[in-house]
């Protein structure tokens, strides 16, 4: 039981932070804005494909920093000559460009790498375990992808709270118009700011590639969760993101290691149901069954019952 | 009149099409238009009218597509028993039921707290309806058989194009009672909560209220179209209610354009032609897709429907032959570019074997069929690029722009 609870609390700090590095970015970019950025897991897709292919010739290290900044470049790229565009007409036609774009990367990776699965690899240097604990082993890869994750958590803490740009980025977010008059280049901060974010998002590509697998889908079976994480953390907080991505991956960790469910809650009431009752498929569910809805729910529940998510400003 | 005689021409088109295009190919578009236009329509009553993007519409078109191909199987089994006509009316149903019960907690704010409801209600029902497999039949879906229910006036039903002729009465009737709402106080007030909710409030209506009772009708209605997927299908799977589903139809109603009742006809229309037509041709239609899309979404705002609309100035003038030449002058060159653009993405896909490329052959092996690519590409975007001056000369010339004489129409 304990060495379930410790692995499982393991495997969930490795998603929470991986979650994390998305959803920074995705909370920077909407504080700033103020639009949700639907393709932002598609950056994270575009890191993990541009880092395959550059490890091919390269190796992994090279990818790990050439990938981010072709991702940071391209997300650019993208604010500059389309998002603020888009801007004029409003937020809805923002959030469904960036909906478009989502479909559009998915079917252009399928273009230019295939719909197969890529066999993109850890680096050989960081193929030993890192410690055995109860005869299993956590290997040295995790290690380095928590590592990463705390490291850009902390950087961007720093830069963000204590730099003067960070102080500048804070300023243009709040008050672009006197952060324009005191002389600086509002447009040019949104577009860095765009880039770093999914720069961000790109290393999170990098590293989870090897781990979660590389094919088309890797931006939907994330996008949505790091939805999921923004609005539970409170839309524009980045501590509450943080908190929040924490949450996730170790609640659908632990519910994928659990093996309770509807039969327990029944034999601890005393109830039974015989298996051709219409409810049968309630009757059996179990929490690893429901794992992947868990954040989904929560989402619901959270929006209905405290709109502004966990740690969000209230609304004017 | 000229509103009773479009919808008379609407009529006429739906109920004359089959008769032009009877191949069965073409019974089958014309089956999902019928089913896509009106669910893009009732998408429309939610975004376009309302004001509410939401990320889940296909939760009512397939919970009543879903309840339909139920009934369905009732009929077969003789545990109920009607006319299978009424079976859009089944999935209506429960369309509005479902609307009822989510709009009852997510219309209280449109915006992006209504849009992330809608997507976590989506992902919640997708995923319940693979759970779920006694009611939703898990990854096969459930099929039904529609010939087993009392004729309808000797009709049993057993031809696509008998269903069609079913679908699209009931895709008039379901046009016309949308167009209807929007003319209700209700679908007025739905309008003026879209556009400020705050004044709506102050006149006296509580914004909630309208939004929840334009979700409902919108609920209702993707249920109906649900019902028609059903008859026409007479089977629905996991697929029809998932978060593609919702996609495609926000794609469908924003390329159609937003904001004008036929926008979504137009954008139904397309896509299902898209959908059908150019896979046959290529199998890169879905890459063809997200370019429109995005490309529409940029520099067409209001979609196809708003492209036509900002013709009337000029229409009302009585200059609209005059833009005919100078449109002819730069879509030639424009139509080019795309075409070569269309190419080189075909020739990278086709690596190294020679393919048909409308009237010609081309092969990525050939540095020849580059350079002429190249070549092509390059003049047509030059020859597009010179050409706009004198469009746009042009056009403020048909819409009377800069000119003293003239008065704007506001």
């Amino acid at each position: 039981m304990l060495e379930v609870f410790v692995f499982s609390t393991l495997n969930g700090l490795v998603t929470g932070l991986l979650l994390f590095m998305l959803a920074s970015g995705l909370t920077l970019i909407f504080s700033m804005m103020g639009v949700l950025n639907f393709a932002h897991a598609s950056f994270y897709m575009l890191g993990a494909y541009f880092a395959y292919s550059i490890s091919l010739k390269l190796g992994f290290w090279t990818g790990l920093f050439v990938a981010p900044l072709l991702v940071g470049t391209f997300g650019a790229l993208v604010e500059r000559y389309a998002l603020r565009r888009v801007h004029a007409h409003g937020h809805v036609a923002e959030l469904v460009f960036t909906f478009g774009l989502a479909f559009l990367i998915e079917e252009a990776v399928q273009f230019f790498w295939g719909a197969d699965t890529k066999n993109y690899q850890s680096p050989d240097l960081l193929n030993f375990p890192l410690f055995t604990l109860f005869g299993q082993e956590f290997s040295a890869y995790r290690g380095f992808m928590i590592t990463i994750s705390v490291g850009i958590f902390l950087a961007l803490y720093y830069v963000l709270t204590r730099s003067r740009i960070g102080i500048i980025i804070q300023a243009a977010i709040t008050h672009p118009h006197t952060v324009a008059n005191l002389g600086h280049n509002v447009p040019l901060i949104f577009m860095a700011v765009f880039g770093v974010g999914t720069a961000l998002a790109g290393v999170a590509g990098v590293i989870a590639g090897p781990v979660l697998t590389t094919f088309p889908g890797m931006a939907v079976v994330l996008g949505s969760i790091v939805f999921v994480i923004v609005v539970i953390g409170g839309l524009g907080s980045l501590g509450g993101a943080f908190v929040a991505s924490l949450m996730i991956g170790l609640l659908q960790s632990y519910a994928i290691a659990s093996n309770l469910g509807m039969p327990d809650l029944l034999n601890l009431l005393g109830l039974e149901f015989s298996r051709d009752h219409p409810l049968n498929d309630l009757w059996t569910l179990t929490l690893p069954q429901i794992a992947p809805v868990l954040p989904f729910l929560l989402l619901v529940l959270v929006l209905i019952f405290r709109p502004t998510g966990l740690a969000g400003k209230r609304e004017e | 009149m000229g509103k009773f005689a479009a919808w008379v021409g609407y009529l006429i088109v739906l109920l004359g099409l089959p008769q032009l295009f009877d191949s069965v190919l073409a019974i089958t578009i014309l089956n999902q238009m019928a089913i896509a236009i009106v669910f893009a329509l009732s998408y429309n009553m939610l975004l376009g009218q309302g004001g509410m993007l939401s990320f889940g519409h296909a939760v009512y078109f397939g919970l009543g597509g879903f309840m339909a191909v139920h009934a369905l199987i009732m009929i077969e089994f003789e545990t109920v028993y009607f006319s299978i006509t009424l079976i859009p009316l089944v999935g209506g149903l429960i369309g509005l039921v479902a609307a009822i019960f989510v709009g009852s907690f997510s219309t209280h704010k449109a915006g992006t707290v209504f849009a992330m409801i809608s997507l976590g209600i989506g992902e919640l029902v997708a995923a319940s309806s693979l759970i779920f497999v006694s009611f939703f039949g898990g990854e096969a879906g459930v099929s039904a058989d529609r010939t087993f229910g009392p004729p309808f006036f000797g009709i049993e039903f057993f031809q696509d194009v008998e269903i069609y002729y079913l679908s699209a009465g009931w895709v008039f009737v379901a046009t016309v009672f949308m167009y209807l709402f929007t003319q209700t106080p209700a679908g007025r007030m739905a309008n003026a909560v879209r556009d400020n909710p705050e004044r709506a409030e102050f006149i006296g209506y509580s914004a909630r209220r309208v939004r929840f009772i334009s979700f409902c009708t919108s609920g209702f209605f993707a249920g109906v179209a649900g019902g028609l997927f059903a008859l026409n299908y007479e089977f629905i799977t996991e697929e029809n209610l998932n978060a593609v589903t919702s996609g495609r139809v926000l794609l469908m109603a924003y390329i159609g354009g937003l904001g004008y009742f036929i926008g979504p006809i137009i954008g139904a229309v397309v896509l299902t032609l898209m959908n059908s037509l150019l896979s046959n041709y290529t199998e890169l239609w879905m890459l063809y897709l997200g370019i429109m899309f995005v490309l529409t979404v940029l520099f067409l705002p209001r979609g196809f429907a708003g492209f036509i609309m900002i013709h009337q100035t000029a229409w009302l003038r009585g200059k609209l032959s005059s833009l005919f030449l100078p449109y002819l002058i730069t879509g030639m060159p424009a139509i080019m570019f795309g075409g070569s653009i269309l190419a080189a993405i075909e020739m990278l896909h086709h690596d190294g074997e020679p393919f048909g490329f409308l009237f010609i052959t081309l092969d990525s092996g050939n540095t020849l069929h580059w350079l002429a690519l190249t070549a092509v590409a390059a003049a047509s975007y030059y020859a597009c690029w010179r050409s706009l001056g004198q469009l746009n000369a042009a056009w403020e010339e048909a819409n009377g722009v800069g000119d003293p004489t003239e008065r704007g129409p506001g």
